[in-house]
């Protein structure tokens, strides 16, 4: 019963968190504790704690709770959770929504935000980078601590674990379930990469 | 030991130890509800005792056993003194203290607990089938047991080290999709078992924190273990490498090993080192952390394999990087069990890896292989048996990779199927009926549209057509899962022509009552049925009373019951155990949730919980 109380505690930290479309303020009235089912497990991921919770409720499948995609029915399709928890969740649901990510310039005023999704490979995302910033690198002036403008840059990106990488050194599809922003590097930050890979 | 497995699921034997109570006419029918006859026998009829013990000492199939036990009392004796393996297909219908005193020299137990929607979350953490009860009985009643299968049970630590404790000559312990232990529990049992030959873990729920995990690995004795069978791919920490290469050296017996994810390509291939008469494999992540050290590991990953002459099986795969998959080609044409079901593999990925399959008769994959990807199958694997798809993204809306046109190549190509289980997302009567005609060998039949309520795409008709053909041509079927729109009129085929089938699985399906009751009326052998979300009412629950005694469980949830109709049940079949399940402590609506009913030779259990209602 220990599970079920830790179970339901989860649950109810991340109603702050959750999307809705009700006012603020409003709530959907206060379930008492159901029994938890094992559906769900120890929540490994938010995306995993969120369907565990709609799974609870079978009879609520289109409350205001519901993901964007149609609102998963607990236990259907009948694949055993073991099999499930191995397939990371966030792949589906990369599938379904497209998977933005920021993406920033140093010295540029304001970010884009680009779908990874669309993109097949790493050539494709670096032309799509460039056409994006490529009117901050127009006519840039050198920066203040005289370091050349414009001509060297770096792509990186912070995966999951806050590390920022660069990017190129590990497979697309990897690359793509990990990276949660993206980062344009610029002048002798990048001189300070390069030398560092080589060293 | 895949067989044991497909065992488990298809569940062949209806009835062990419990049946032989609802046999008619018989006086042993009565003696097995009550003490064994306290009266000895004549002299002459002992000497008869000793010779059917003799004879029946070479019977091993429960069904047989059961009849031999329904001759006369003598018989039934000598059979329960000499009954070696005892199965219990539901461990609340019957309990401990009655299967001790009818069997006293068991040395091997089976025993499964919760009802298979478990797996699916549809049954409440805390609803019941507790080891421990069993445990301790035999304890007491067992000590020269040697072997323990659970199955849906639950099974505490301290279980496992009264197991360890209790049983000097125990041998074997496989746990498959059972909850409720730690790797402190496997320390203790691996520790005290001084003569262990299999530890099998399938499919366990583990809920171990980060810091609460043991190094249990180390705690196998230090000497040359009897290790056959070791058996951890559900594991979800890693074990200690250093410990678990030092227990395979020093384990020259072992034939089985199935590792977790967490071991790497090098790992496995030190380990395969160690030991290259391997039977069974479990080869854990298949891939290397490194990436672009590739070409040094592939060669020797190779000689590996190729020194692994005697391997049959293969699993794992569970983030598998492709280019480790040529390795296994030295053995592809040996093995008979292929396990694909964790790996995100291509049809360009598979084809050169089944292509060397010739003797291959169980393959479990997942869909993203595709069409294609089966109709290289069925090219290769003509000796196929059985084929499991799983659907790599588990939800009603995805893509689904696989089709009817994937599983039409199946059956032209495979005609030995017997068993199937295949997750799509569209599908035809057409080829479901091609199968029909061409693998008249089914016996296992489980489709899974995972869109509910998917008609046939090409048509836009039912599924009725199609799950009609297989019941009508498929003479030796005994399971059956059925998914798509499905109309009254597929249930009525059902009843019509499924007189073998045993266990039936059904959900978002029928119109009415008349649906439930076709099968209720027209399938003598079902055993085990399991519904939910379909509109089967109390009229239809009703129509079964004939039946019920005669199977192990029904499970109906989302339906249409309501509390008078289930208290009707209960009231008219005193053997059967009515349980209610709410999800829903506060509602006490009539409406019935979830019914679960079996039949029990010891009336209602004691260790249900607030949220089960027995009626």
């Amino acid at each position: 019963m220990e599970a079920a109380a830790r179970y339901v505690k989860d649950g109810a930290d991340l109603r702050d968190t959750e999307l809705r479309l009700g006012l603020p303020g409003s709530e959907a009235p206060e379930k008492p504790a159901v029994p938890s089912t094992r559906g769900g497990k120890r929540a490994l991921q938010e995306d995993d704690d969120m369907e565990s919770r709609g799974k609870s409720r079978p009879l609520e499948a289109d409350s205001a709770e519901a993901p964007a995609a149609k609102a998963q029915i607990v236990g259907w399709p009948p694949i055993r959770s073991y099999r499930r928890n191995s397939f990371p969740p966030r792949k589906a649901e990369a599938e379904a929504a497209g998977l933005y990510v920021k993406v920033s310039m140093d010295g540029a005023p304001y970010l884009r935000k680009i779908d990874l999704k669309v993109y097949k490979g790493y050539k494709e995302l670096k032309e799509a980078m460039e056409n994006m910033f490529d009117c901050f690198t127009q006519g840039e002036v050198s920066r203040k601590d005289g370091c050349s403008s414009g001509s060297e840059s770096a792509i990186t990106y912070e995966d999951k674990d806050g590390d920022l990488m660069l990017v190129g050194d590990v497979p697309w599809e990897m690359f793509i379930s990990s990276c949660r922003r993206l980062r344009i590097l610029k002048g002798c930050e990048v001189r300070v990469l390069r030398t560092r890979q080589y060293s | 030991m895949r067989e044991e497995r497909s065992d488990m699921s298809e569940d062949d034997d209806g009835g062990g130890e419990e049946k032989d109570s609802w046999a008619p006419g018989l006086g042993v029918a009565g003696k097995s509800r009550g003490a064994p006859d306290p009266l000895p026998p004549p002299l002459c009829d002992q000497v008869l005792e000793n010779v059917i013990e003799n004879v029946l000492q070479f019977l091993s199939s429960r069904r047989d056993r059961n009849a031999a036990s329904l001759v006369c009392r003598s018989w039934y004796r000598a059979e329960a003194q000499t009954r070696r393996e005892l199965f219990i297909g539901n461990c609340y219908a019957v309990s401990p203290r009655r299967a001790i005193d009818r069997f006293r020299c068991v040395r091997s137990l089976v025993l499964k607990g919760k009802p298979r929607f478990a797996d699916f979350g549809l049954v409440p953490v805390g609803w019941g089938a507790h080891f421990s009860p069993w445990a301790s009985a035999m304890a007491a009643g067992y000590p020269w047991l040697e072997k323990i299968c659970l199955k849906r049970m639950s099974v505490t630590d301290d279980d496992l080290s009264l197991l360890a404790l209790s049983f000097p000559f125990f041998k074997g312990l496989t746990l498959i999709c059972c909850d409720g232990f730690s790797t402190a529990g496997l320390a203790v049992f691996a520790e005290k078992c001084r003569h262990l030959r299999l530890l099998d873990l399938i499919e366990d729920y583990f809920e171990e924190e980060e810091y609460e995990v043991v190094d249990w690995i180390s705690k196998f004795p230090q000497t040359t273990t009897s290790l056959e069978t070791l058996g951890f791919d559900c594991l979800l920490s890693a074990v200690n490498f250093e410990a678990l290469e030092a227990l395979i050296a020093r384990s020259p017996a072992l034939r089985q090993l199935r590792v977790n994810h967490h071991v790497t390509v090098d790992q496995l291939r030190r380990l395969m080192v160690l030991a290259p008469q391997l039977t069974h494999l479990g080869t854990g992540s298949f891939r290397s952390p490194e990436e672009g050290e590739g070409m040094e590991h592939e060669a020797h990953l190779v000689s590996a394999f190729a020194a692994s002459r005697s391997l049959v099986s293969l699993s794992g795969f569970r983030e598998v990087a492709p280019q480790f998959l040529p390795a296994i080609y030295p053995v592809c044409s040996n093995i008979t069990f292929l396990n694909f079901s964790f790996a995100e593999i291509t049809a360009e990925e598979l084809k050169p890896v089944i292509r060397h399959c010739h003797n291959l008769q169980n393959f479990w994959v997942l869909d993203t292989v595709r069409d294609e990807g089966l109709q290289a199958v069925a090219a290769t694997c003509k000796d196929l048996r059985e084929l499991r798809v799983f659907p790599l993204d588990a939800t009603e809306d995805s893509e689904g990779f696989v089709s009817d046109v994937g599983l039409t190549a199946i059956s032209d190509g495979c005609r030995k199927l017997q068993s199937i289980l295949y997750f799509c997302q569209r599908m035809t009567n057409k080829a479901v009926l091609t199968m029909s005609k061409n693998c008249q060998e089914l016996v296992v039949f489980r489709l899974c549209i995972m869109g509910r309520h998917l008609p046939d795409h090409h048509t836009g008709e039912p599924m009725d057509e199609g799950f009609g053909a297989i019941v009508m041509n498929c003479k030796k079927l005994t399971r059956l899962a059925v998914s798509g729109l499905l109309t009254d009129k597929a249930f009525g085929y059902i009843g019509k022509y499924g007189k073998s089938i045993r266990t039936l699985s059904v959900a978002f399906a029928g119109n009415s009552d008349m649906g439930l009751r076709y099968v209720l009326e027209g399938c003598p052998k079902l055993q085990k049925l399991e519904i939910r979300d379909s509109p089967f009412g109390d009229a239809a629950l009703l129509s079964g009373i004939h039946h019920y005694y005669n199977m192990r469980f029904l499970w109906m949830s989302s339906c249409k019951l309501s509390h008078r109709g289930c208290e009707d049940v209960a009231r008219r079949l005193p053997h059967l155990v009515v349980e209610v399940i709410r999800d829903r402590p506060e509602a006490d609506d009539e409406a019935v949730e979830k019914l679960y009913m079996y039949r029990s030779l010891v009336g209602r259990r004691n260790d249900a919980p607030p949220f089960v209602k027995i009626l």
